[in-house]
């Protein structure tokens, strides 16, 4: 009860005392778990690699500045793959995922029972696996190189776009597919005048969203064989070339801020 | 011309929107539907083209079983009812003019629609009617542009372009200031006049209603409670149809003179 009555004025309180006794427990628990969690974590921690990483920091940096210039001849070939891996990737996904949204989406699945359920289930697999697992398995499967990076960047974006296509879809005005339904009109007609020029400017959002995403993804396909930059930032790495890392970072770094300045200024027209 | 014989419906939740509906309407006449809210006005009217399905009962439009019909079937019946919506329904991220020519998309194929390959009669007839309403400068505009009265135009215009024998209107000036509503009303039962069309107008203004249509059947939970001329709605039928209320003041004969500029 947050009224009290005191000598005849009600007084407003948020809470009772009861309730705030209850809350100032819970506090008091929760700062009492995370001192322990705190005890555990210190106790399996080598604190003498902790308190180096400073010394060791700063020996990488120095080595690592500056960047070995020179070297980024030989860069402007694997930036151009991850740049294509990326949008290709992006391209095929975009395909893919607008029959999967259709079938998943409540108001236009052709059978909520049975067809609905798969949608949802290539969805959530190709969601819930990342990228670089996804190379992983298809370098085995295709061997190494781009096609692999594209087609795992594909797979990996199916569930992003579909997901947000189908929930945009479920959202649309139902009136106006009544209206075009009334005419007289076919089911992919209806599909055409009704449904699709709702969804546009959502549609054209994702694609822009998921191609700006799918460029820091690509860039790190490298590293386990997929193409594009990350084969060369392996390859420094292994050979402890730090000047040439930190050209490589500096590419990706410009790439990204070019890729989200494109997308935000797409986005931007749209909307 | 249009016969309703039985026309029940029950929604999965139990509720029976529609009680045994029997009613003809015969080619030419514009009826008014006034009741409640919740009264079945919505429901009847899209169970005529089975935009919602119903129960039971007969929907014969020239002798054809509307509720009976295939999906194949269904479309082509469909082109020969126009609907005009309460908020206009228009697909609002197109064209003026394409949403006029969404009404001829049961006639033209997918990709002669998909590509907006229209036949040049039909485009035509789209600016016909477009300059019959007093749109026709807006051809080209977005309908998002468009204010509230000039979108119920356009959305006119599309059912008129499928060139039907029947109309259904489902509140079309509930969205609409008093002077528009009344500038729709009596622009739907011109045209309807003009080209013999039968139409059967949902409306819960009943004194427009009694402004405007020579028939008003009256709609109380789901049963037809009054069927006669306006000027048959007494006091004691609107408190049959609606409930108790000081019914004086709404069926008092409405002066339509201050409104005669506004009939160009």
């Amino acid at each position: 009860m947050p009224v009290l009555d005191q000598n005849g004025t009600q007084v407003w309180r948020r809470r009772t005392g009861r309730e705030s006794l209850q809350r100032w427990f819970g506090w008091l628990l929760g700062v009492a778990v995370f001192v322990y969690c705190w005890q555990i974590i210190s106790a399996s921690t080598t604190w003498f690699f902790v308190w180096d990483a400073p010394r060791i920091a700063n020996d990488i940096w120095t080595r690592a500045t500056p960047p070995r210039w020179e070297y980024i001849t030989q860069l402007g070939r694997p930036i151009w793959d991850t740049l294509n891996i990326a949008t290709l990737g992006t391209l095929i996904s975009l395909c893919l995922a607008v029959p999967v949204a259709f079938l998943a989406a409540r108001n236009t699945t052709p059978s909520a029972l049975f067809i609905r359920p798969i949608a949802l289930l290539i969805i959530v697999s190709t969601r819930s696996i990342n990228s670089l697992i996804w190379a992983l398995l298809l370098i085995a499967i295709i061997g190494p190189g781009v096609f692999a990076g594209v087609v795992a960047i594909a797979i990996r974006s199916i569930g992003f776009c579909a997901k947000l296509l189908y929930e945009a879809i479920e959202e649309i005005d139902q009136t106006q597919v009544e209206a075009i339904t009334a005419t007289g009109a076919s089911r992919w007609q209806v599909m055409a005048y009704g449904i699709v020029p709702q969804i546009l400017p959502a549609f054209a959002g994702i694609a822009v969203f998921r191609w700006d995403i799918n460029i820091r993804e690509s860039t790190v396909l490298g590293l386990v064989g997929a193409g594009g930059i990350g084969l060369q930032l392996s390859a420094s790495l292994n050979v402890l070339a730090w000047p040439q890392v930190s050209l490589i970072l500096i590419v990706i770094l410009v790439a990204v801020v070019i890729s989200e300045w494109v997308s935000a200024k797409v986005r931007g027209a749209i909307i | 011309m249009l016969q309703l014989k039985k026309l029940t419906k029950t929604y999965k939740t139990g509720d029976q929107a529609l009680k045994a509906i029997d009613l003809e309407v015969p080619k030419g006449q514009v009826l008014a539907l006034i009741g409640p809210s919740g009264a079945g006005k919505s429901t009847m009217i899209r169970c005529i083209n089975r935009l919602v399905e119903p129960s039971s009962g007969e929907v014969l439009l020239d002798g054809v079983d509307l509720a009976r019909l295939g999906s194949g079937a269904l479309r082509k019946a469909r082109r020969e009812m126009g609907m005009i919506f309460q908020e206009y329904a228009l697909v609002e991220r197109l064209t003026v003019m394409e949403n006029v020519l969404s009404g001829r998309l049961g006639f033209v194929g997918f990709w002669r629609s998909f590509l907006r390959k229209y036949p040049q009669s039909d485009v035509d007839e789209a600016f016909r009617l477009l300059d019959r309403v007093g749109l026709l400068h807006m051809a080209d505009k977005r309908a998002d542009e468009l204010s509230g009265g000039q979108r119920q135009r356009v959305g006119i215009c599309r059912a008129l372009i499928q060139n039907p024998k029947l109309l259904l209107v489902d509140e079309p000036t509930a969205s609409l200031d008093p002077k528009t509503s009344r500038q729709i009303m009596r622009l739907i039962t011109e045209l309807c006049r003009e080209r013999g069309l039968a139409a059967i107008i949902n409306i819960h203004d009943v004194a427009l209603a009694q402004m405007f249509v020579p028939r008003v059947v009256g709609l109380r939970f789901g049963e037809i409670v009054f069927d006669g001329p306006p000027n048959g709605l007494t006091p004691e039928k609107l408190t049959e149809i609606y409930g108790e209320e000081d019914w004086e003041a709404t069926i008092e004969k409405v002066d339509d003179s201050d409104d005669i500029e506004a009939a160009e």
